[in-house]
């Protein structure tokens, strides 16, 4: 079936693959979010308890996104893995980092004799909530504004800065999606906590702070994107593969991709409604159409990158090294086999979504805390 | 085309994968082997509705929650560090080795996590059945990782199933079931797998002898070494004999690594085993410090060409074969290779710079003559040794990998008379009077865990300088950035790891302490 398939149309199903897995976990950063708020919006111990346990369920999906994420890039784009993950080396440890001291918190936090220390712990999901967020939209800003390497003939990369990828927070449009992702995570923390705790005052402060959460991630957003669509791109001349700055790149690929467009539109619809139905209508539902809206918004960003003859990862210290969904690519034979294997993915995505259900039945209140044998 | 390398970036890389490997690998064993025990227990519970076992259950299930955690955090910078620290390789054999990774993701990762959340906080959401089938799935999904991230490396041991390209200067895949049943692939995950079932049936055992010598929790002590001790038993069997499987395996596809832990540097036919060896500290050869002679050994006869070769007069070549060549057994010179391997790489040059010059007729020439099969079998299969300017760079470290190896194998031997031991005392229910038993088992769990790290070291120090077997060195694997960038990346990891391990041992010892709750 799939060895059928020409290159290019694998590198494209691939190109999709990889975006929706970057959607997903960008929504599931609502975790992330919600580790920024651990002491904003629970005044008392119980309080915090009860945020970190109905996070605590669900970390390991981010985690585990985030993981494959990288394989499958790995997999099908190995060429990005080696540039982008050895160049911008320091903005990736930066990150790994983050998620290392996220990983044993909510484990330890609450057991006698951790050493460190229950706030230790938590101070620790509050850096992962605010460094892994930003400076993963920051990464992924770099997909639109180029990095700083060049490939040899052996496709070997050489960085050009000796700060490896932290040059990325010198170019503002790299930032502003940062922090939009980094906003979005925490509204997203919000309206999970207001679709799963039972506790009044927590869900009223969450509701509160929506508010606040929204605006500057509208303000960055919305930055980003106009200035998405005004500026520059990086085309790729899909016969002879040579890399040329085109002005409206972007806003062009906007215009002859409509149904990708309009997947985007129809994802910031849903944020905001998401967003806007919790503020206004008190509905307890928006996390799922703000969730559902994340998604397609950062899928569609994603195809806005790659897709249309565009570069997706631009050097800008030599346009013609720049990685585009074609010279970054696995081969045909190694894009079928994983192909053949991502036919599992829906099997995956199914059982998830049983059980997430399942377990997320009833709402959390602190009366389950004190039964349950294990919390966080 | 690939500048000298600072060897200092060189070791600085690998001793932060080092690093993060074994760190990885103190908590991915237990992982591996508990989730078994734990579900085991469950299925007694559910089948039997005895509200002991389930407590039982409980208990050790809390234990693993403190261990999963850490290992998987440590587990995320390796996965990375390919790309991170070793970007030259991840484009050179990205091909091959990316998709082991994404399959892990897909198939093991979610299972694990969408499981594990159930197995821990469904308690009382999911019906019995359901629970315990999560409790399995956790356990097949961690098991299952394993399977990945180890062909993963028996590939880099055996590279198989792949061709080059000259035009993406990388090996490509051309046969997935090759790279997924290599043997080298099927011992490795059958070897690590059980290696990790015997530490974690020597954890369980170990805490519940410190119960009864505590004269605590004796019910569950009693019960958790009779599920271990079987469990254990049976895992140990099989240890030793895929080791051995192992052994030859590596005899044939890495000879320097087998010399290696061997300790043997001249070949010879009915070579012997060296039960044991010390080695001297004097150097023997001024060239390579890797070679040191032996100050004792004792050697019992033949054996090696029998482990070997399945035939007790077989010729095993040491050392000084594999770098000097041995004509008379048909044993080619490392010389010979670096020759092969050097016209391998000057035609890829030729190649890339006819491509360049836009002289494709000479381009497409020196491509077909690239793919070409003969000069594959017989040229680039050496490709990395045209990267290697002293043969003596070929050898790695002996001492190391000697001991490792034989430390892991007396171990490994003493782990099965170890649980014969622990059986024969729990069924004839002897195990609360004999406390010397007790003693050697709680001082058998860090035993369990030197031996998993010395089979690791065995594997990684003993295939130096390869990332690749014969086709990448580590010094043209690795990512060009400065030596100490690394360096501090790796104080950093190495003082989080530190202190997170530490957090984790003294949970662990409190929990123990605490014990489970009634």
């Amino acid at each position: 079936m799939f060895e059928n398939l020409s290159h290019f149309a694998l590198q494209q199903y691939w190109w999709v693959i990889v975006s929706i897995l970057a959607a997903l976990f960008i929504f599931l950063t609502f975790v992330q979010g919600g580790q920024t708020f651990i002491y904003r919006i629970a005044k008392t111990e119980s309080e915090r308890s009860l945020l970190i346990n109905t996070l605590g369920r669900k970390w390991e999906f981010t985690f585990t996104t985030l993981v494959t994420f990288g394989g499958a890039f790995f997999a099908s784009f190995p060429l990005f893995y080696a540039t982008s993950f050895g160049g911008a080396y320091w903005v990736w440890l930066a990150i790994l980092a983050a998620f290392v001291i996220q990983a044993v918190s909510y484990e330890f936090r609450k057991k006698p004799a951790n050493l460190l220390g229950a706030r230790t712990f938590e101070i620790f999901l509050i850096l992962n909530g605010v460094l892994g967020t930003v400076l993963i939209g920051t990464a992924v800003g770099t997909f639109f504004n180029g990095a700083q390497f060049s490939l040899n003939d052996l496709n070997q990369v050489d960085w050009h800065t000796s700060t490896r990828g932290l040059e990325a927070v010198l170019t503002f449009h790299n930032v502003a999606l940062g922090l939009a992702v980094f906003f979005l995570a925490r509204a997203l923390g919000l309206l999970y906590f207001i679709f799963t705790v039972d506790h009044e005052l927590l869900v009223a402060r969450s509701r509160r702070h929506l508010l606040y959460n929204t605006i500057p991630f509208l303000l960055f957003f919305l930055y980003f994107l106009v200035w998405l669509l005004l500026k520059e791109g990086f085309a790729v001349d899909p016969e002879t593969g040579v890399v040329s700055m085109e002005k409206y790149k972007y806003l062009h690929n906007i215009l002859q991709m409509p149904v990708n467009t309009i997947l985007l539109l129809a994802g910031v619809v849903g944020v905001l409604w998401g967003i806007g139905s919790s503020l206004f209508r008190n509905s307890n539902k928006g996390f799922i159409f703000a969730g559902t809206g994340t998604v397609l918004t950062v899928l569609a960003l994603f195809i806005i990158a790659g897709f249309n003859n565009t570069a997706f990862y631009p050097s800008i210290a030599d346009l013609q090294s720049s990685l585009t969904i074609r010279n970054a690519s696995s081969s045909h034979f190694t894009l079928t086999v994983m192909s053949y294997v991502s036919l599992f993915i829906p099997f995956v995505l199914a059982y998830i979504w049983y059980f997430w259900k399942v377990m997320n039945r009833k709402k959390i209140a602190e009366s389950e805390l004190a039964e349950e044998s294990h919390t966080y | 085309m690939i500048e000298a390398v600072d060897l200092t970036l060189v070791n600085w890389s690998r001793a932060q994968f080092a690093l993060t490997a074994m760190y990885h690998w103190i908590f991915v064993p237990l992982t591996l082997g508990i989730t078994i025990i734990i579900a085991m227990m469950e299925s007694i519970y559910v089948r039997t509705g005895n509200p002991e076992w389930k407590r039982i259950t409980k208990f050790w299930m809390t234990l693993f929650g403190i261990n999963f955690a850490i290992g998987v955090a440590t587990g995320i910078i390796l996965e990375f560090e390919f790309g991170t620290n070793w970007s030259n390789y991840s484009w050179f054999v990205g091909d091959i080795f990316g998709a082991p990774l994404a399959i892990e993701g897909i198939f093991a990762f979610f299972m694990e996590s969408t499981f594990i959340a159930i197995m821990f906080f469904g308690w009382n959401k999911v019906g019995k059945k359901t629970h315990l089938l999560a409790t399995w799935l956790t356990a097949i999904g961690a098991n299952l990782s394993a399977l990945w991230i180890l062909v993963a490396n028996a590939w880099m041991q055996r590279p198989v199933g792949m061709q080059f390209n000259p035009e993406t200067a990388r090996n490509e895949m051309n046969n997935f079931w090759e790279v997924l049943f290599s043997p080298v692939a099927v011992d490795k995950f059958l070897h690590t797998t059980s290696s990790g079932f015997v530490l974690a049936a020597i954890f369980v055992i170990g805490i519940s002898a410190w119960y009864l010598l505590k004269k605590r929790e004796i019910l569950l002590a009693r019960k958790s070494i009779l599920i271990a001790s079987l469990f254990g038993l049976v895992s140990s069997i099989y240890l030793v004999l895929t080791g051995d499987n192992s052994t030859r395996t590596i005899a044939t596809t890495q000879p320097m690594k087998f010399a290696a832990i061997e300790g043997l540097y001249n070949g010879t036919q009915g070579a012997g085993l060296v039960a044991v060896g010390v080695f001297s500290t004097s150097k023997t050869d001024p060239n390579n410090e890797n070679l040191k002679d032996f100050s004792l050994k004792i050697e019992i006869p033949n054996v090696l060409s029998y482990m070997a070769f399945l035939d007790w007069n077989a010729f095993v070549p040491g050392v000084n074969d594999l770098i000097n060549g041995n004509e008379q057994h048909g044993i080619m010179s490392a010389y010979e290779k670096m020759e092969r391997g050097k016209l391998a790489v000057a035609k890829l040059t030729d190649f890339k710079n006819a491509q360049k010059a836009g002289n494709d007729s000479l381009a497409n020439v020196l491509k077909t003559e690239i793919m070409d099969k003969a000069f594959q079998d017989n040229f680039f299969k050496y490709f990395g040794y045209g990267y290697v300017d002293d043969p003596h760079k070929l050898i790695p470290s002996i001492p190391l990998t000697f001991y490792s190896f034989h430390i892991m194998v007396m171990l490994g031997g003493y782990f099965v008379l170890f649980f014969i031991l622990s059986l024969v005392f729990t069924l004839r229910n002897q195990l609360e009077n004999r406390r010397w038993y007790l003693r050697l088992a709680i001082w058998t769990i860090p035993l369990a865990y030197l031996a998993s790290q010395a089979g690791w070291i065995v594997a990684e120090m003993g295939r130096q300088p390869w990332v690749i077997q014969d086709l990448m060195p580590t010094w043209t694997a690795v990512t060009r950035i400065s030596a100490g960038a690394v360096q501090t990346t790796f104080w950093l990891f190495a003082l989080i790891f530190t202190i997170l391990l530490a957090a984790e041992v003294k949970i662990m010892l409190r929990q123990i302490k605490i014990g489970p709750k009634h």
